[in-house]
């Protein structure tokens, strides 16, 4: 009698595919080298790679080296959705059965590649775009982005004695996003690997344009330590700041819940683009008050209360706050 | 067998008869019928692609470069200010060395807004590094297209076929569309050494720093330069399937007496023709510049010997230099065994008409002083009544 087969198990000593090798020159603790990483992980071999310009091409591509496993194409800022748009029409018309998958920061998914990616969506390509979500322009210098969140200061939206930082609020791309109506859409965080790695695997299940929002933190950028990139990106989370929500044709149908909610101060503090919200200034004190009712407003609009009863709990993310399983 | 044909409409079949895979465009006037043509060609079945209506020729431009580098042969086209708009990604398509095909519907760049024929567009992107092949009437747009899928696809750089808008476009002409049996045997099926494959993977538009870049741009202007082997091979084998011959980087016509010669680019050429047989006078040596990337110098040098004056007549100007062609004849003719004095006129700006008096008026107007660039059909009447720009 065959012994009954541990699945768990099996998959967990399964070596996870390498995309993106190591040796590569993003920065210490780069949240978008790691959720490159953790996308491809998920994605497997049998795909193509469409990337915009920023950090991502600049840190694995310098020639003549590159630390990509699969095949890759960098063409210019503002059309990955385009280029990957063609490559799935080529491969559809030849009957191949390979993915495809947009690679782009913010600023090349919300300002200057995001009417390309409408076109994509609108047309329903086969094609997976993830945005690498760090809230400005990493690459040129940490200037702000449609992505950059009120009163974050970067050095176009600087904080001084008639500015707190960014006057505009964050884009909300995923509502954008949901417009489209397009079969699948989520945010992620490279805290949460599992989840964002069951996302991935979501996403390339399904037969049409699925869109991931990868918040990914930038310590240069972000002004912390890179040992806290994780901690900076799971207090986004905690917060409500950055909630972890899944679509399906534009209707919510996953947010992952938040078991202990912490004030946004807690993310806040952790960074310098913050830090002049913590001046004695009350101009800063009606900063830090409208930062938590965007994320009290996220809270209540997705549900994120862990304590509500909840059947769309993204399992995997909470099981690795909570410890984690490797096979999740 | 002729048949009279719309130059879009003939330019479309063309396309379908090298059978892209993959066809990706946006709408512009007067590049629209070519599209719409290929579009019901899809849509009844005589043509098998996908065909990829975008939001931009931006992504137009996108989409080709990212079905080339897929494997599959694409095709786009556009004109004026989708060719502005495109320029980013042209250079791009370029500089990676990957085989598109793009027809360019010449029209003028704005402002002043307008949507007629110049040749503004593709001239603004002559530096881009594609090839550049302009065609005299709607039989070589036809031939020039088929061929245009060859050249690119053994020289690894994309083509762009250059032809005059509505002149050409909107036009019926009796022509002949080849046989698709006579199109497989001169076009094999797509193969691109780079294609993106993940069994072997690639990493295409990486990073070159300073160390490497000079090299690269070097190499890429070689290979535009060597183009002209390839150019002038299609030409020779469509020539031999098709019984047409297509002067592959300059037409020549006219006696090898002649002392005057007149070169341009595009449909004025047939009405230089036309002109010259209507009013006779002295011989002139009429020039097709065909290929203006690469630029054929030694061509050139040759077609022009035994003249005293060349007349270049273009259809576009750099403001504040001179015409766009002349610059680059003068240079190429620089060095040269007694090169004729070179004359430069504008004509046809803005879809302006180009009658048969222009040929008339060209060779008065080189017996006295000119300025180094002027419009031969400049109504100086607007001028003092027109206090402002329109």
């Amino acid at each position: 009698m065959t012994p009954p087969v541990d699945f768990q198990l099996l998959r967990a000593q399964q070596p996870r595919f390498q995309g993106l090798d190591p040796g590569h020159r993003a920065c210490q603790g780069c949240g978008q080298a790691l959720a490159a990483r953790l996308t491809l992980e998920a994605a497997g071999p049998d795909i193509l790679l469409a990337n915009a310009t920023g950090c991502l091409e600049v840190f694995t591509t310098a020639w003549p080296e590159s630390a990509w496993r699969v095949p890759y194409l960098h063409s210019v800022f503002a059309n990955a959705a385009a280029v990957a748009a063609g490559m799935e029409a080529a491969l559809k018309a030849q009957g191949k059965d390979v993915k495809v998958i947009a690679l782009a920061g913010d600023g090349g998914t919300f300002d200057i590649g995001f009417q390309a990616l409408s076109g994509m969506l609108e047309r329903g390509h086969d094609v997976l775009f993830v945005c690498y979500d760090n809230e400005a322009y990493m690459n040129t210098g940490v200037q702000r982005s449609g992505s950059t969140p009120h009163a974050a200061a970067t050095t176009t939206s600087p904080a001084g004695v008639a500015r707190m930082g960014k006057r505009h609020l964050k884009k909300d791309i995923l509502a954008i996003i949901a417009a489209h109506h397009i079969p699948y859409g989520a945010t992620a965080s490279v805290a949460y690997p599992a989840d964002l790695r069951k996302k991935v695997r979501r996403a390339l299940q399904v037969d049409g344009p699925s869109f991931l929002q990868v918040h990914s933190p930038c310590p240069l950028g972000w002004g912390h330590g890179s040992e806290l990139s994780i901690e900076v990106a799971r207090l986004a989370v905690q917060t409500g700041l950055f909630p972890l929500i899944e679509l399906e044709r534009g209707a919510l149908i996953g947010a992952m819940p938040i078991r202990q909610i912490h004030p946004v101060t807690a993310y806040l503090k952790l960074q310098s683009r913050f830090r002049h919200l913590f001046a004695d200034d009350p101009r800063a004190r009606e900063e830090l008050a409208h930062l938590q009712a965007l994320a009290d407003h996220n809270i209540e609009t997705y549900g994120l209360h862990a304590e509500s009863p909840d059947g769309l709990d993204s399992e995997g993310a909470d099981t690795v706050r909570r410890g984690g399983l490797r096979s999740a | 067998m002729r048949q009279a044909l719309e130059g879009s409409q003939a330019i479309a079949r063309a396309v379908a008869l090298c059978r892209p895979q993959v066809v990706a465009a946006y709408p512009i006037t007067p590049q629209t019928h070519i599209v719409e043509n290929i579009a019901k060609l899809v849509a009844d079945a005589q043509f098998q692609c996908e065909f990829v209506s975008v939001e931009s020729e931006f992504s137009a431009a996108s989409v080709v470069l990212g079905a080339a580098c897929a494997g599959s042969r694409a095709y786009t086209a556009s004109a004026s200010q989708g060719i502005m708009l495109m320029s980013e990604v042209l250079y791009n398509i370029a500089g990676l060395r990957v085989p598109v095909v793009l027809t360019c519907a010449n029209r003028a760049v704005s402002a002043p807004i307008n949507i007629w024929n110049d040749q503004q567009d593709s001239m603004a992107v002559r530096d881009a590094g594609w090839l550049q092949l302009y065609c005299a009437d709607n039989q070589e747009a036809v031939d020039t297209t088929i061929q245009a899928f060859r050249i690119a696809e053994r020289c690894e750089l994309p083509v762009m076929v250059c032809v005059d808008g509505f002149t050409l476009t909107h036009t019926l002409e009796p022509l002949e569309l080849p046989s698709q049996e006579a199109v497989d045997a001169f076009l094999p099926p797509y193969a691109f050494s780079r294609t993106l494959d993940p069994r072997a993977p690639l990493s295409l538009g990486t990073l070159v720093g300073p160390d490497h870049f000079t090299e690269t741009r070097y190499l890429h202007h070689q290979a535009v330069l060597d183009a002209e082997k390839e150019i002038i091979a299609a030409a020779r084998d469509w020539s031999s399937l098709s019984g047409r011959m297509s002067a592959p980087l300059i037409r020549v016509d006219g006696p090898p007496g002649a002392r005057i010669g007149i070169l341009t680019l595009g449909s004025v050429f047939g009405t230089l023709l036309d002109a010259r047989e209507h009013f006779g006078g002295e011989p002139v040596r009429l020039l097709h510049l065909r290929a203006f990337r690469p630029f054929p110098v030694e061509a050139l040098r040759a077609a022009t010997k035994g003249l005293s004056d060349l007349i270049v007549l273009e259809r576009a100007i750099s403001p504040g230099a001179d015409g766009i062609v002349a610059a680059e004849v003068r240079s190429a003719l620089m060095g040269a065994d007694s090169p004729p004095r070179v004359h430069n006129f504008a004509a046809g700006l803005g879809g302006r008409d180009v009658p048969l008096a222009v040929y008339a008026r060209l060779l008065e107007a080189i017996g006295t002083p000119q300025p180094r660039m002027s419009p031969i059909d400049l109504d100086r009447s607007q001028l003092s009544a027109a206090a402002g720009a329109p």
